[in-house]
């Protein structure tokens, strides 16, 4: 088992949800996170106070796949989360120790 | 407002002289400035609460939010009591040049025959009513986020006593400024002058809010503050228009330009914000709207249209450039503009309304000289300012000795809503 934790751009998020379910991955949890990493934030202004934002607004999804899913279902983010520009985000997967239903106690791949 | 029946009609003083007069009442009540009156009336309201109250509530911080709210709210139920026990005496009551006497406290008098000019004088003293309420409200601007909540009770509670009251009375009670041929239709000078350099004043002897202006302090909606926005224009047909105590044809002209110099001064903000910035904000916008209100509102029964246009482009410039460029240069926290945009605005329509009444630049016509008139304003705006300044820095002071200004720094960084009030203004969490 692999979690698989996404980091993307919030208006992403749909298209990204739809391919991960077309990849079979059967459940996810979404997160509004911050954060930055070589995309610049930007600048606001309220009254000529100028406000410099360093962390961007980014959607966060980890969803915990069985280890036959992993590459589909990263290739499935990387596909429609791209659009080319710095600020796009990126995929992690690391190892899952463990899983367990909480309804039924099923545990492992049968859990997921 | 009263100035303007004294300079404008025989019959008008000779009216308001009756009501003024026990024995004397044979003034008529017309039931269509009675209507219109008590619309305007409730127009004013309106633009306290709710609409400047949205209109601050939005540029706080969340945590904030309610605080600000609160205080217009109070302030609002506050001077209400304080104007019917003496408040209203001291402004309108027969009195010196310089403050009314204490005849109509507890509003003796003012009984259901009471007429003031053409309407009931409980109309004539609910719409004075709704000016004390804003101008104290506005002040609320120039030191949100900060400010302990009791001392802002005790704060406005002195300062409509003995500052707008007397102001009040100077300029359309019968007072000395009104008598010298000072103009001021609805409150250039008497509200926003006065709320302006109240607001300075108190800005600068509290000190910055922590961590002004290093620290980002960005408006938690932006939305409301634009809804709060459009009813304050809303409101402001009442509160130009209705100063005219009548409906009737000066009170058309004053809603005409309220409507042309406040879309003007908001176009002029968004411009220089566009072209010094290079993008047009919503906050640009509505400010330049409220500027262009404030300056149009002591010329509104003396100018005509294009004057109110100039004054419209003016108001929304020098409002832009003491905002944006004079407050970060002398660096106090003026936290919501109260002196930028009310303080500024209205010394630049005072002084603009000795220009544009005059009649060969399409306004209503004066009795004296550009120049003269011109020279008369700076005698009522320097007054103002004197007086409201000097006041309101001995009240601060005296206030900040005996119970302190100013919410601890801890409080201050939790927020005042949660602080001060036990409420949070939103709670947005799920499942909370």
């Amino acid at each position: 088992m692999k979690l698989i934790t996404s980091v993307i751009k919030p208006f992403k998020l749909e298209d990204v949800r739809e391919a991960l379910a077309e990849a079979g991955v059967q459940g996810m949890t979404v997160t509004e996170v911050k954060g930055f990493g070589r995309q610049k934030g930007h600048t606001e202004l309220y009254r000529g106070a100028e406000y410099s934002v360093d962390f961007v607004p980014k959607t966060k999804i980890e969803a915990a796949v069985p280890d036959a899913l992993v590459e589909a279902a990263v290739e499935a983010i990387v596909g429609v989360a791209s659009t080319g520009s710095i600020g796009d985000g990126k995929v992690f997967v690391s190892d899952l120790v463990q899983a367990t239903r909480i309804r039924t106690g099923e545990t492992g791949d049968q859990a997921l | 407002m009263l100035n303007n029946i004294f300079s404008r009609s025989r019959a008008a003083v000779f009216l308001v002289l009756a009501a003024l007069i026990p024995g004397m009442a044979v003034a008529q009540v017309d039931s269509g400035d009675t209507a219109w009156m008590m619309t305007s009336t409730a127009l004013v309201l309106f633009m306290t609460i709710p609409g400047l109250s949205l209109f601050y509530a939005g540029m706080v911080r969340a945590k904030n939010a309610l605080s600000v709210m609160m205080q217009c709210f109070t302030i609002c139920c506050l001077m209400t009591v304080l104007w019917v026990l003496y408040v209203y005496s001291l402004a309108f009551g027969d009195g010196s040049d310089y403050v009314g006497g204490l005849g109509k406290a507890f509003m003796a008098g003012v009984g259901v025959d009471a007429v003031s000019g053409t309407i009931p004088e409980t109309v004539f003293s609910m719409f004075q009513l709704t000016f004390a309420i804003i101008t104290p409200a506005l002040i609320v601007g120039a030191f949100a986020e900060r400010m302990k909540f009791s001392a802002m009770l005790w704060f406005m509670a002195i300062w409509v006593s003995v500052v707008y009251a007397p102001i009040a009375h100077w300029v359309w009670g019968g007072g000395w400024l009104g008598n010298m041929g000072v103009l001021d239709f609805a409150g250039g000078t008497v509200v926003h002058i006065n709320a302006g350099i109240a607001g300075l004043v108190a800005a600068i002897v509290m000190g910055k809010r922590r961590g002004y202006p290093q620290l980002p302090m960005k408006p938690s909606n932006l939305v409301l503050t634009m809804v709060g926005a459009a009813m304050l224009w809303v409101g402001w047909f009442g509160f130009n228009a209705g100063s005219e105590l009548a409906a009737d044809g000066v009170a058309g002209m004053a809603m005409a330009v309220t409507q042309i110099a406040t879309a003007a001064a908001a176009l002029t903000w968004m411009l220089a914000e566009w072209k010094s910035h290079g993008k047009p904000s919503a906050l640009g916008l509505v400010s330049g709207a409220v500027a262009g209100l404030v300056a149009i509102t002591p010329a509104s029964g003396f100018v005509g249209p294009m004057g109110a246009l100039a004054i419209g482009i003016a108001s929304g410039l020098g409002c832009y450039l003491a905002v944006v460029k004079v407050k970060r240069a002398f660096g106090y926290d003026d936290s919501l503009d109260a002196f930028g945009v009310h303080g500024v605005g209205g010394v630049i329509g005072a002084i603009l309304t000795g220009v544009f009444a005059d009649a060969g630049l399409g306004g209503a016509g004066l009795d004296v000289s550009i120049a003269s008139q011109v020279g008369t304003q700076l005698v009522g705006i320097a007054a103002t300012i004197i007086y409201c300044g000097v006041v309101s820095f001995i009240i601060l002071k005296v206030l900040d000795n005996i119970i302190g200004l100013r919410v601890s720094e801890q409080d201050e960084q939790v927020g005042l809503d949660l602080v001060l009030h036990d409420e949070q203004g939103y709670n947005l969490n799920l499942g909370s």
